[in-house]
């Protein structure tokens, strides 16, 4: 029979501890080996601290797991103050009876976004709850990254003139994970875009540390962010539909479920607030590694009409973009 | 797939507005009965691009408005008995009866699913013999045959729990309710796509003919609404009246056979009550006598409270395009998507919500 999580594994006991040694073993470094109950390091500079949680159903989903994500997203969350991530706490919330071989998994997806994120997983915990207390598995992880000397971004700082750009195409993720929903599968070759952008986002920085503001577009999509920095910044901002890059899978998905590909969710996509004159520079950059080959300029930040987006359609007439409202779909990330 | 991107083309766009700009003299309105020409009139900002001489209105093409109260507050009251699961399509969850909502209910413990067909909400009965799945059939002539199949399928699997609340509405009889009212008068209607796929273009001869109304069947990609609107104009600029299809790729003159023996074995025609228009006679589907055993309406005592609507909306002469969702008192104030009072403001397909999305809660 295939081997499952007990409630005995997060008893802290026998099981429990085989449990955590397991995973130390596959995510080691010298912080985590220590096996004290908190990480103790030195670091200097200018912090940047984030949290976040995944329930992603289902769990695995062509492109990546919950375990990619939560690498992923937290170390995303963390560029977009133009930090360079360097630690994260990882925590494991499984439901009784996960099979093991899927937490192995989960965990090896862990292994290896870390690694390509460059970053360490220095604290954990692991807790086990009831069948039905959770669903197969939840992840928590927190993160930290410094940030380097001169760089401010924020979503506060997009000022009029400032150019948009985007690192690629949208929507990917949300469509790739609700083509595996039971009741809503559909055959796709569409993977999602879940990947750690702390490699772009420092490049990006090297090229201009004058980039005003980064937002990683996720839940809510792309309109979702661009009206929150229009808001924080209180400018609005000006997109050309020609300009953003969208798969034609993603627009026939969106056209079959009703989606409109600017609220779908992303996990791999930057958005960059830059000034004109080192937008070429940013974008050169961006192009040059592999997350930002599809870069564009989609837009522009205007002074009239604080706190709107507004599109530039196809048809070259324009439109309100709004914030997404209610849910697309539950539980995406 | 490669049916998206070419029907979004600018340049074969700024063709067909440049013709409508040229080609229309005499002023008209067109009313696009579909929820979903509205929204892609709206996302396309296309009601900008045509000249002032066009003027386009909404029509009632949205099941999940035109739904009335009574039918809403039935639903929740279904939820409400035990042991019953609602399966629903999404969009029904939001929607506010007299009283309360079927998410409103779900939040309190009764069960309700959403589903993306009806044959979902068979699996949902195959799973819960101990338990009744009542599937909420709304929609117009484009879904009430999956739901006829559904019941057709429930039969075959010797499935004795699952059922149907028939509110589903068919499509020219209200139009033809509309016209008669004289409220609005229209020189042209941008006619249901995949309404009209399973119709066909018969169902529409008497508007162009008894009512001297151009036709256009219209799809649903920008250009397909331009091409329609083209279409139009010619017909009015010409002083004639006919049906035409626009969407040739969707629909044929005789429908889809199939599909309207389907509705035609399960269903039969019968009054329905529409928001804000009152009961249509020959506008519903009931379940024939034959799957009577089926029928949620037979199976239940369902006891609801009088239906009240909401004070100050106005959905219903939205509906009938008397009114646009602009000259609402609570449009983006106190009715918005997050918050909704009447049902326009819920659907994807809902003007309301249209104009509130795509207009930024200011209107066109």
């Amino acid at each position: 029979m295939e081997d499952k999580i007990l409630l005995a594994h997060g008893s802290g006991g026998k099981l429990a501890h085989d449990l955590v040694e397991r995973f130390v073993k596959s995510l080691a470094n010298p912080l985590l080996d220590k096996l004290d109950d908190s990480a103790v390091f030195d670091i200097s500079g200018r912090l940047a601290f984030t949290t976040d949680s995944y329930v992603v159903s289902p769990i695995f989903f062509p492109g990546g797991d919950i375990g990619k994500l939560a690498v992923c997203g937290t170390v995303n969350d963390l560029a977009t103050s133009g930090a360079k991530p360097l630690y994260l706490s990882l925590s494991f919330i499984i439901e009784e009876g996960l099979s093991l071989k899927e937490l192995e998994k989960v965990v090896g997806s862990v292994q290896r976004a870390v690694r390509e994120a460059g970053i360490k997983i220095v604290t954990g915990d692991t807790k086990v709850v009831t069948r039905g207390s959770a669903d197969k598995l939840f992840i928590n992880t927190a993160g930290l990254g410094v940030i380097p000397e001169g760089v401010n971004v924020s979503g506060s700082n997009a000022r009029p003139g400032d150019k948009v750009i985007l690192n690629g195409a949208i929507g990917d993720h949300g469509i790739a994970v609700i083509s595996q929903r039971q009741g809503l599968s559909f055959a796709t070759k569409l993977k999602s875009d879940c990947a750690p952008l702390g490699g772009l986002v420092a490049e990006m920085v090297k090229a201009s540390p004058n980039i005003n503001a980064l937002r990683d577009p996720t839940r809510g999509g792309l309109a979702t962010s661009l009206n929150e920095l229009a808001k924080q910044s209180k400018v609005s901002i000006r997109i050309e539909e020609k300009a953003i890059p969208v798969r034609e899978e993603v627009l026939a998905a969106c056209e079959m479920l009703g989606f409109d590909p600017l609220y779908v969710a992303n996990e791999g996509k930057m958005v960059a607030i830059v000034p004109p004159r080192d937008a070429d520079k940013v974008l050169t950059a961006m192009r040059k590694n592999k997350y930002g080959k599809d870069a564009a300029i989609i837009g522009e930040v205007m002074a009239e009409n604080p706190g709107r987006v507004v599109m530039k359609t196809v048809l070259g007439s324009h439109r309100i973009v709004d914030m997404l409202v209610g849910d697309l779909l539950p539980r995406i990330c | 797939m490669k049916y998206i991107t070419e029907f979004r083309s600018s340049k074969l766009g700024d063709g067909l507005v440049a013709r409508i700009q040229q080609r229309s003299k005499k002023p008209a309105r067109f009313m696009e009965f579909c929820g979903g020409h509205t929204v892609t009139i709206f996302r396309y900002g296309i009601r900008q691009l045509l000249p002032p001489t066009i003027d386009m209105v909404s029509g009632p093409g949205c099941p999940i408005c035109v739904t009335a109260n009574d039918d809403l507050d039935k639903a929740v009251a279904l939820s409400q008995i035990p042991g019953v699961i609602i399966a629903t399509f999404g969009d029904m969850l939001k929607v506010p009866g007299s009283y309360s909502s079927l998410e409103k209910a779900k939040a309190e413990g009764a069960e309700v699913q959403t589903v993306y067909s009806a044959t979902d909400a068979l699996d949902i009965a195959q799973a819960n013999p101990d338990k009744s799945v009542v599937f909420l059939g709304i929609g117009f002539e484009t879904t009430a045959p999956t739901i006829a199949a559904s019941i057709l399928q429930a039969e075959e699997r010797g499935l004795k729990n699952y059922y149907v609340l028939s509110l589903h509405k068919v499509c020219p009889p209200v139009i033809k309710a509309l016209l008669d009212s004289g409220e609005v008068e229209l020189q042209g209607l941008v006619c249901p796509g995949h309404v009209s796929a399973v119709i066909g273009s018969k169902p529409w001869e008497f508007i162009a003919q008894e009512y001297g109304i151009p036709c256009v069947i219209s799809g649903f990609e920008p250009l397909d609404i331009l091409q329609c609107v083209e279409m139009l104009v010619e017909q009015v600029e010409k002083g004639e009246s006919r049906v035409e299809i626009a969407y040739k790729r969707g629909v044929r003159p005789e429908g889809n056979k199939i599909a309207l023996k389907l509705m035609g074995r399960v269903f039969e025609p019968s009054p329905a009550r529409w928001r804000g228009m009152g009961e249509i006679a020959g506008s519903g589907l009931k379940i024939r006598e034959e799957y009577k055993s089926f029928d949620a309406e037979t199976k239940f005592d369902i006891k609801t409270a009088p239906a009240v609507e909401h004070k100050g909306c106005i959905c219903g002469e939205i509906l009938r395009g008397v009114k646009t969702p602009a000259d609402c008192k609570l449009f983006a104030k106190a009715c918005t998507p997050e918050k909704p009072v009447g049902p326009c403001m819920v659907s994807a397909e809902g003007s309301c919500s249209a104009y509130y999305l795509y207009g930024g809660g200011r209107g066109g």
